[in-house]
């Protein structure tokens, strides 16, 4: 079905949750009276992204208040939205969730975790062991952290386990100054538009702004079409309330027209994949 | 080879957006910063005008007996053309009262000296008015160690430390920085008729070039010699960078506890920001 989708492009503060869950109710409010039907935040859009030895305190149980506050908010409107994650075991993961109707539709861990040039994850961090799709009332949805799509064996998967629509939670750290446009928004860009592309998906990326220590995130938000072709773009380096309508009718067409995902051949990937395991093993 | 290329457009963007949001995230909407009557100060006094108001910004132009009369005249040139608030502090006093004790000192120590005690009435300033102090520092001098620590180097933020000299140029004139300090021969101003060039036997185009690949592209030195950099040259910057590498780091502390500051202690500085 059609439905509205609001990228809320915003600019949380380091460490502090509830200025940042203060931010995100006003966002939510001002998508639903806007009529949107789902609202996407950043990635860890509750506690901000340079956490290093803060990420103990800011990480919150599923079933804190503060999670309670934001599924109750799911059912005037659906959320997708990124926060540290506290399990049982006290492990600390970078997750997402997707409410809907007053309840937790799905929650996904973020397997891939940048650790490497200005990133250090892995050092805080527990990552996610798993890429599932999932059904919402606007169908079938995947949802990726950041650098899980730098990876097409995620898109992929999520594709294969009838995922039409990728969502996409983003801490960019803007880098490359020297082309026509900001390095880092031309990779994604190209990213965001090949995915949707080679897997007839659409994309919803959601980037924050702000700085923290000097790092600037550059936003840019969008929702790309399953033709690759990019529909809404946020504002580069503000703030932004971005409004992407989605047409069930293009996901239809592009899907007649570019039936790859139907044609795709999941048992030569999985044997040759096997075979590649097995080889590795050896 | 093809020379080191900024889009200034999008690096103006960045810059002015990075003062204006790390400034005004501490709770202060000024900032303090000397103007040398160079060019890399001319440049943060132009962003910092344009980020928080040329109001806002207080820039001191804080020159020795021997300091060329001419940085003082660019440094006012530069205030009047971006509009900000400008005084003249000079430190001939302070000092030549020192040096009274130690009437031998070389020129290396005496610059350090001026460029330190610079340092202490920005940082005097900051208290005065309320206001952060703007470093000045580009990332050509910042790798090859071509800076005072805790003089020059000292500062609360930096907008241009990751931009080279030859970057420096390119967005000084999109930015509308006077044309005389844009074109002059760049100098630390601590002697008469010194030049950074002819102190560092390279030029900043030269350096710039070979430095972007070596850091920021992570040539290694056969690549960077096989692309007609000279291998002398080539040695002598890694040198200078690895001899530098001290002063672009806090103070080395022994460690005895389990949670040692920077080490395992490790917060970012926006912390709650």
């Amino acid at each position: 079905m059609d439905f509205t989708a609001v990228l809320a492009q915003i600019k949380p503060k380091l460490g502090c949750i509830a200025d940042n869950l203060a931010v995100i109710e006003r966002e939510i409010v001002k998508a639903r009276e806007a009529g949107a039907d789902l609202v996407v935040f950043p990635e860890l859009a509750l506690s901000g992204y340079f956490l290093k030895d803060l990420v103990p305190d800011v990480a919150l149980r599923i079933d804190s208040p503060e999670i309670f506050r934001l599924v109750e908010l799911s059912k005037g409107i659906s959320i997708a939205i990124g926060f540290v994650e506290e399990t049982d075991d006290y492990h600390f993961f970078n997750s997402a969730l997707y409410l809907e109707d007053g309840a937790i539709r799905h929650l996904h861990r973020k397997v891939y975790l940048p650790t490497y040039g200005l990133f250090d994850e892995q050092r805080y961090l527990a990552h996610g062991e798993s890429f599932r799709a999932f059904d919402t009332k606007f169908g079938r949805f995947g949802l990726l952290i950041c650098e899980d799509m730098w990876h097409l064996s995620a898109s992929y998967i999520l594709a294969m386990d009838g995922a039409t629509t990728l969502i996409c939670l983003s801490s960019s750290p803007a880098r490359g100054i020297e082309g026509d446009a900001l390095g880092s928004a031309s990779a994604w860009q190209k990213l965001t538009s090949t995915t949707a592309l080679f897997l007839n998906c659409r994309v919803l990326y959601s980037n924050r702004v702000g700085f923290e220590d000097g790092v600037n995130f550059w936003g840019g938000s969008e929702y790309v079409a399953p033709s690759g072709e990019s529909v809404v773009r946020g504002a580069l380096l503000e703030e932004d309330f971005v409004t992407a309508r989605v047409d069930e009718g293009a996901l239809r067409r592009e899907r007649i027209f570019s039936p790859m995902m139907r044609d795709e051949n999941l048992f030569v990937t999985m044997q040759e994949l096997g075979r590649i395991a097995l080889e590795r093993g050896r | 080879m093809p020379a080191l290329l900024a889009n200034t457009e999008l690096l103006r963007k960045l810059l002015v957006g990075f003062v204006r949001d790390e400034v005004r995230k501490v709770g202060v909407n000024k900032v303090v910063l000397g103007l040398s009557g160079g060019i890399d100060s001319a440049l943060v006094a132009f962003i910092a005008a344009e980020a928080l108001g040329p109001e806002n910004v207080h820039a001191i132009c804080m020159p020795y007996k021997t300091s060329n009369p001419e940085s003082e005249a660019h440094a006012r040139l530069v205030a009047t053309a971006c509009g900000i608030n400008f005084s003249v502090i000079p430190i001939t006093a302070m000092v030549d009262a020192y040096f009274e004790m130690f009437p031998d000192a070389n020129n290396m120590r005496r610059g350090n000296k001026m460029a330190r005690e610079r340092m202490t009435i920005l940082f005097d300033h900051s208290a005065l008015l309320g206001a952060l102090v703007l470093g000045t520092s580009n990332k050509t001098e910042l790798l090859l160690g071509y800076g005072t620590l805790y003089g020059d180097m000292a500062s609360a933020l930096n907008p241009i430390g990751d931009i080279y000299k030859s970057q420096v140029w390119q967005l000084s004139a999109e930015m509308g920085v006077p044309t005389e300090v844009i074109e002059k021969q760049p100098s630390a101003d601590l002697w008469a008729g010194q030049t950074d060039e002819e102190e560092l036997g390279f030029t900043y185009r030269q350096a710039d070039e070979l430095l972007y690949r070596m850091v920021d592209q992570r040539w290694t030195k056969p690549e960077l010699i096989a692309a007609g950099f000279d291998t002398e040259f080539v040695a002598a910057i890694h040198s200078k960078i690895q001899n530098s590498h001290f002063k672009r780091r806090l103070p080395v502390i022994a460690k005895v506890s389990n949670r040692t500051i920077d080490r395992d202690f490790r917060y970012a500085r926006d912390w709650g920001k």
